[in-house]
């Protein structure tokens, strides 16, 4: 594949993908005839929401009401004092179920029900986004279908107990790998069989096009808010860098949305085992082309990372282009360096984070120790998620 | 080239001489001695093979074909080494390779090597037609046949759009699900919306496992694609001369 390496203006970065959903080369719908029309009907949809005030207004109302934000900023005072660099964390872990996935569901919920469906289908790998769907359904009286791995029921046996009790059916996916990638190419397969009535609720910015624009635009909340809280709180009105964990990418997109017009760095964190740009070339899977682990054959590569959650071969296809366009830089901590990490956020400002977002704050370790961060340099840093879902892996851990 | 036949212009000869076209399926690499299926499948009957070449990801094929995959690659089944294999097989008849998009692209000259390997034609389910025209005309340019899929969800001007751009045939599928459903009688609405717009030929596929869908597939379409069923025997350890036999009680119930 040739690369593209033609610099953008900042200010024509994340923006609308076009009728094909592309991101350069990356994006597109590459899913078979059976959900060609479903998916045109969700971007046609949500074209028609996205410009209807009285959506954002019901979506925001979910947003304060129910999902509690807009979440905090928080300066991390003793952090920041022992790196020498000025630590700023966006706090989706007080949303709503724990993580910024909620902000995604509530639109995606509203969107399903304004299109007359009566049931919701998601994939989940750690049961966040499973979790987040089954309360999303529960308050809008839909019924919720979350597929989920074998392997990540045994696991994550909390969450499925959790999604039971908000009225979703987990059905367990024994196919593959049993856990993420699996979990999700049996969604669609089912959700082929059941288009009428059935909105596929996909939880990250991936996937055919609409949803890895869709998916960011509904995740764009946490880069706005914080992006308004920064100019509140920094007297240079943007950090130097903003930094985020990456699976398929969504907690990062929505934060880069909020920055990518200003100059601040944008730095993504990949798990060192489930690095699709560290480690991986571009392929397609899921109905979409971006990176992706991958054998010299072309058979996708299991991911393996100590965080559930980064456990995906692929990347949301607007990272693949702003890596490639070099307006965000893409980094891998090890499984070794999240677990201090989390211990050291614990220790020092009273927030126990997710394995996920660990890593972000591991990478924060690193560089600023390493010199890299220039001293007092201003570092925004989205926390995706609380690490109570995680426990039971620190105490083995410990 | 070994073997290697056109599409279309051998369905249609077949056609035209009244026969309904009969197209079972083979996951590449299944066994030891997968290509001695590929004989059986020949000498009993079959118009064309289609010829699945393993993913790790099937994300169109139900349980069956999906074990069948798994097995495959856990023999260590590549693109090339199937390729290997067939370029050494002439059954006479066209062979067609079934894939998923991600193992095209790995590679820089997929269509070629199909062709030197005596495959003529190409199904690629998880390129709908909006992004089919960089295949479309490597396709072209190495003298494989891109077949393309309709389905019962496909509006009429898309499906006019399909058949147009189809090459081969027209893979009609049957049902709105994966590979080894029940046979639903949407196909049949299907086969005859497509056969009202195109002369080429066209064939039912997914979920046609007894006889008498194959019949009842027939009387709409000009033939039908068989799979899930002989997978499943053949993951149960049936042998070539077994496969031969069932794939002649399917000819004789279409020819019946």
């Amino acid at each position: 594949m040739t690369e593209i390496a033609l610099p953008m203006p900042a200010a024509s970065v994340m923006t609308e993908p076009g009728e094909l959903g592309r991101f350069g080369e990356y994006g597109g719908r590459y899913v078979p005839e059976s959900l060609v029309p479903a998916c045109a009907a969700v971007e046609e949809a949500f074209r028609e929401a996205w410009a209807d005030p009285r959506f954002h207004r019901d979506l925001d109302r979910l947003l304060a009401v129910h999902a509690g934000r807009p979440t905090a900023l928080t300066p991390a005072w003793r952090l920041s004092a022992e790196l020498g660099v000025n630590v700023l964390l966006k706090r989706e872990d007080l949303a709503h179920t724990g993580s910024h996935k909620i902000n995604n569901v509530l639109g995606q919920a509203l969107l399903a029900q304004r299109m007359g469906k009566t049931r919701i289908l998601a994939e989940t790998g750690a049961g966040q986004h499973g979790v987040a769907t089954a309360t999303a359904a529960a308050l809008l009286g839909l019924e919720a279908t979350i597929f989920m791995g074998e392997v990540d029921i045994e696991r994550q046996a909390l969450n499925v107990f959790r999604m039971k009790m908000l009225g979703a059916e987990v059905i367990p996916v024994t196919s593959g790998t049993r856990t993420l990638k699996d979990s999700t190419s049996e969604a669609m397969r089912h959700w082929v069989t059941c288009v009428d009535e059935a909105y596929y609720c996909l939880g990250s910015v991936m996937g055919p096009h609409p949803y890895p624009w869709m998916v960011r635009e509904f995740q764009r909340v946490i880069g706005d808010e914080a992006r308004r809280q920064c100019a509140a709180e920094l007297t240079t009105g943007n950090p130097d860098y903003v930094v985020a964990c990456i699976g398929g990418g969504s907690n990062a997109a929505g934060t880069f949305a909020g920055f990518a017009d200003t100059p601040a760095q944008l730095i993504g964190v990949e798990a060192e085992g489930g690095a699709a740009i560290a480690a991986g070339k571009t392929g397609v899977l899921h109905g979409f082309r971006s990176y992706l682990l991958q054998d010299e054959n072309g058979q996708v590569s299991e991911a393996h990372s100590i965080a559930a959650g980064l456990d995906y071969p692929g990347i949301g296809p607007e990272h693949a282009y702003l890596k490639d366009m070099g307006r965000a830089r893409y980094v891998t901590v090890s499984d070794a360096e999240v677990i201090p990490a989390v211990h050291r956020l614990a220790r020092t400002e009273g927030i126990l984070p997710a394995l996920e977002s660990a890593h972000a704050i591991a990478w924060v370790i690193r560089a600023a120790e390493s010199g890299e961060l220039p001293p007092w340099s201003t570092v925004l840093v989205t926390l995706s998620g609380r690490g109570d879902k995680d426990m039971a892996t620190l105490m083995e851990a410990s | 080239m070994t073997g290697f036949v056109a599409v279309e212009e051998h369905l249609r000869a077949r056609r035209d001489t009244g026969r309904s076209v009969l197209v079972p399926y083979l996951t590449g690499g299944i066994s030891e001695n997968w290509t001695d299926y590929l004989r059986e499948y020949a000498r009993n009957g079959a118009d064309a093979i289609e010829i699945g070449l393993p993913f790790s990801d099937p994300i169109l094929d139900g349980p069956t074909i999906q074990d069948a995959s798994d097995r495959a690659l856990r023999r260590g089944v590549t693109v090339r080494s199937v390729l290997d294999e067939v370029a050494a097989v002439d059954v006479g008849i066209p062979l067609i390779a079934m894939t998923y998009y991600n193992l095209v692209i790995s590679r820089p000259s997929f269509c070629a090597e199909l062709a030197a390997a005596g495959i003529s034609g190409l199904i690629v389910p998880d390129v709908p037609i909006d992004e089919a025209a960089p295949l479309a005309a490597a396709a072209e340019a190495a003298g494989v046949e891109l077949t393309l899929l309709a389905a019962p969800a496909t509006p009429t001007d898309r499906l006019a759009e399909i058949v147009g751009r189809s090459r081969g045939f027209v893979y009609a599928v049957s049902v709105m699900g994966t590979t080894g459903t029940e046979f639903a009688a949407s196909g049949g609405r299907l086969a005859t919306e497509v056969r009202r717009l195109t002369d080429r030929p066209v064939l039912l596929a997914f979920g046609i496992s007894t006889h008498e869908h194959a019949v009842a597939a027939a009387e709409s379409a000009d033939g039908v694609v068989i799979g899930a069923t002989l997978m499943r025997r053949i993951l149960d350890g049936e042998s070539p001369e077994q496969l031969g036999a069932v794939l002649a009680g399917f000819r004789k119930a279409l020819d019946a």
